[in-house]
């Protein structure tokens, strides 16, 4: 593990913004909706990125502008230290490939499955039928599925399944790194844990790199090696798995790991005094973002930009903690 | 002891389909006191929804409900006539759903909806009605009850809206909840924050609380008394305590070894897994429905399998000791 920092990282984004003009009224104007401000990440060759946040704070958003369904309004993406363009779309789509949340929105019911999963190899005109066909039934193989629903539809598969063709249509073309998308809300408790398996068995055996946006914390902390944690467009802490959920820095990281339920029957249900509302993304509250939530927040929270504190591999933006010799130290002020 | 509020014995839901008959729900038995916190917890299919929407009386007719005993304070419900039952809808009984959008009606104001809630069962005035409705929104946790009267139910997030649903079901002080899982499609944080609210809401009136949902974390913080449904069935029942420190049944052993908990499951290392699919359940379903992927799986696992007790009340349908198969 020890030359884990010297190694190039596989993706690499620098300051990416993303900005949506937002019209409230008929009549209005369109205000500036900032969905990303300036958000810099490193993935090495078999992390897997945990991404985590509430609804509305810009991880899907993050999630298309790997995927090249949107273009950053500024920002780089770069794919082993080459830049990424708009031109390069299909250069980024053969390197990241997504799974997504609903197996049953994402595979179109009208489809075979060998149709499903050879897609990407007809779209990029990789090989002909004949190694079509193979790379299929060597995918189909892969992700545990049987070889006779290469000619069934998605309707004939449980939900469990579709997300196996799902991985296997993302896995056919060989990419480097997966975006998994909450790959397993939408799925039952016993089937989440065989995806979950699988995942895990796949990085181990084909060296991929996963992006992996969750809200299940747990799962997060079983799964990934590196953790990011999103609010209102910004990455507010980013360190290793086992760092994060041993010692959480951001108060809201802290809130979130308190919220998480874990099935002990002697505890109650946590006290989060987190308030109710997400503060509105067309007019962010000044100062650092969290701190109307936040039940540290003083005066210079409400009014400074926290700084953006980095100890090694790990950063945390928060106006409480600075850097010292042993890593981020608690400030007092 | 009380008589329960809720008592239901024998419960069985049929779909008729077009080459047989789905058995969703095949005889369940449960009753619940004033205070108290049942979670049905199980997978999709399993019934849990069929079996909360059976109590209230919200399926449709081409569904065949059946039980022995389906008694709310006493009153029968099977032969309760449409227009009692609508009667004692909303007003004795409540439901949560778990969409908060499409449960709220976009046309309508959040006041207006509140108001209708009560104003179909009590003779009070409009005024008097805003009045409630602004209480109850501060009791759910809602700042500027007021103002938020006059809005639409899209100029609130998903977790006001949550709470909107939560104060409309308590307009009538009802003494019966069904919540069916009310925080699958909310945040974590807001998701504690939810249950808490419920959990204080219930302490505070007195309620009974019927909490449907898939979340193993949920149920063992919310909890007091369990039924683990698989296939139509309740395969196990007790004590939070008891279904989470020993549960008998293979399934909900199977069940509480997939889910990765912090500080217990090592990261990396995999997770249990139940092997197979839910056995459809059209036509006759003998046995227990759950012996396909069960690791102890044997012949007998075919007959008929009696409720047996583990503990007191923890009831579980196998024919393996507890004990014995937690070696296994």
């Amino acid at each position: 593990m020890s030359g884990m920092k010297n190694r190039e990282p596989v993706l690499e984004l620098t300051n990416i913004t993303k900005t949506y003009q937002v019209k409230q009224g008929m009549f209005s104007k369109p205000k500036p909706l900032q969905a990303i401000g300036g958000v810099s990440l490193r993935l090495h060759k078999k992390d897997v990125l945990g991404l985590v946040g509430e609804s509305g704070c810009g991880k899907s958003t993050l999630a298309k502008i790997l995927l090249g369904l949107e273009q950053p309004t500024s920002g780089e993406v770069l794919v082993d230290g080459k830049e990424i363009g708009p031109a390069d779309r299909q250069l980024l789509a053969r390197r990241i490939q997504p799974i997504f949340q609903d197996p049953y929105s994402s595979l179109n019911p009208r489809k075979s499955i060998e149709e499903i999963v050879s897609l990407p190899l007809v779209v990029h005109k990789i090989g002909d039928s004949a190694s079509r066909s193979r790379a299929v039934a060597k995918m189909l193989d892969l992700v545990g599925l049987p070889e006779r629903v290469r000619r069934g539809y998605p309707g004939q598969l449980s939900g469990g399944q579709r997300q196996r063709v799902a991985i296997a249509r993302a896995l056919v073309i060989n990419p480097e790194i997966v975006i998994c998308d909450e790959p397993t809300s939408a799925l039952d408790v016993s089937i989440q844990s065989q995806i979950l398996n699988l995942l895990a068995d796949l990085r181990e055996e084909l060296g991929l790199t996963y992006l992996f946006i969750s809200h299940n914390l747990a799962v997060i902390e079983h799964l990934a090696t590196r953790v990011a944690v999103m609010y209102l467009g910004r990455i507010v802490e980013e360190t290793s798995a086992a760092d994060l959920f041993a010692g959480p820095k951001h108060p809201y990281t802290r809130a979130l790991l308190d919220s998480v339920l874990t099935p002990d029957p002697s505890l109650a249900v946590p006290d989060i005094h987190l308030g109710a509302t997400f503060p509105n993304p067309i007019s962010p509250p000044p100062g650092c973002h969290f701190h109307p939530r936040c039940p540290l927040a003083t005066d210079l929270c409400a009014t400074k930009v926290p700084p953006h504190v980095q100890a090694g591999s790990s950063h945390v933006d928060c106006h409480f903690y600075e850097k010292s010799a042993d890593g981020l130290s608690i400030q007092p002020i | 002891m009380t008589d329960p509020i809720l008592n239901v014995r024998n419960l069985t839901v049929d779909i008729p389909i077009g080459a047989g008959t789905l058995h969703a729900v095949r005889g369940i038995d449960f009753e619940l006191n004033r205070g108290e916190t049942l979670c049905i917890v199980g997978e999709s299919g399993s019934g849990k929804s069929l079996t909360s929407l059976a109590i209230m009386g919200l399926l449709g007719k081409r569904l065949q409900v059946r039980a022995d005993v389906l008694e709310f304070e006493g009153r029968d419900l099977r032969s309760m006539p449409p227009r009692e039952m609508r009667a004692l809808r909303g007003d004795r009984m409540a439901m949560i759903f778990q969409e908060p959008m499409t449960s709220l009606n976009p046309a309508y104001t959040i006041g207006d909806q509140l108001c209708e809630a009560l104003r179909l069962h009590r003779k009070v005035s409009k005024a008097e009605a805003m009045t409630r409705a602004a209480d109850l929104l501060g009791k759910v946790g809602i700042t500027a009850a007021e103002s938020r009267l006059r809005q639409f139910p899209h100029q609130l997030s998903g977790g006001l809206r949550q709470r909107v649903m939560i104060a409309m079901a308590l307009m009538c002080e009802p003494d019966l909840i069904i919540a069916d899982e009310p925080t699958t499609a909310l945040d974590v944080t807001i998701q504690a924050q939810i249950l808490r609210l419920l959990a204080d809401l219930k302490r505070e009136m007195n309620m009974a609380l019927i909490l449907v949902t898939h979340d193993l974390g949920v149920v063992a913080r919310i909890a007091d008394k369990v039924a683990v449904m698989y296939a139509g069935e309740i395969v196990e029942s007790g004590s939070a305590k008891a279904i989470f420190d020993a549960p008998a049944h293979p399934y909900t052993r199977g069940l509480l070894n997939c889910i990765p908990v912090p500080g217990k499951t090592k990261p990396g290392e995999p997770l249990g897994s139940i092997p197979g699919i839910v056995p459809s359940l059209i036509g006759t379903v003998s046995g227990c429905a759950f012996r396909s992927r069960c690791e102890l799986a044997v012949e007998a696992c075919a007959t008929t399998v009696p409720e047996r007790s583990a503990s007191g009340e923890h009831m579980y349908r196998c024919f393996h000791e507890p004990l014995k198969s937690e070696v296994a």
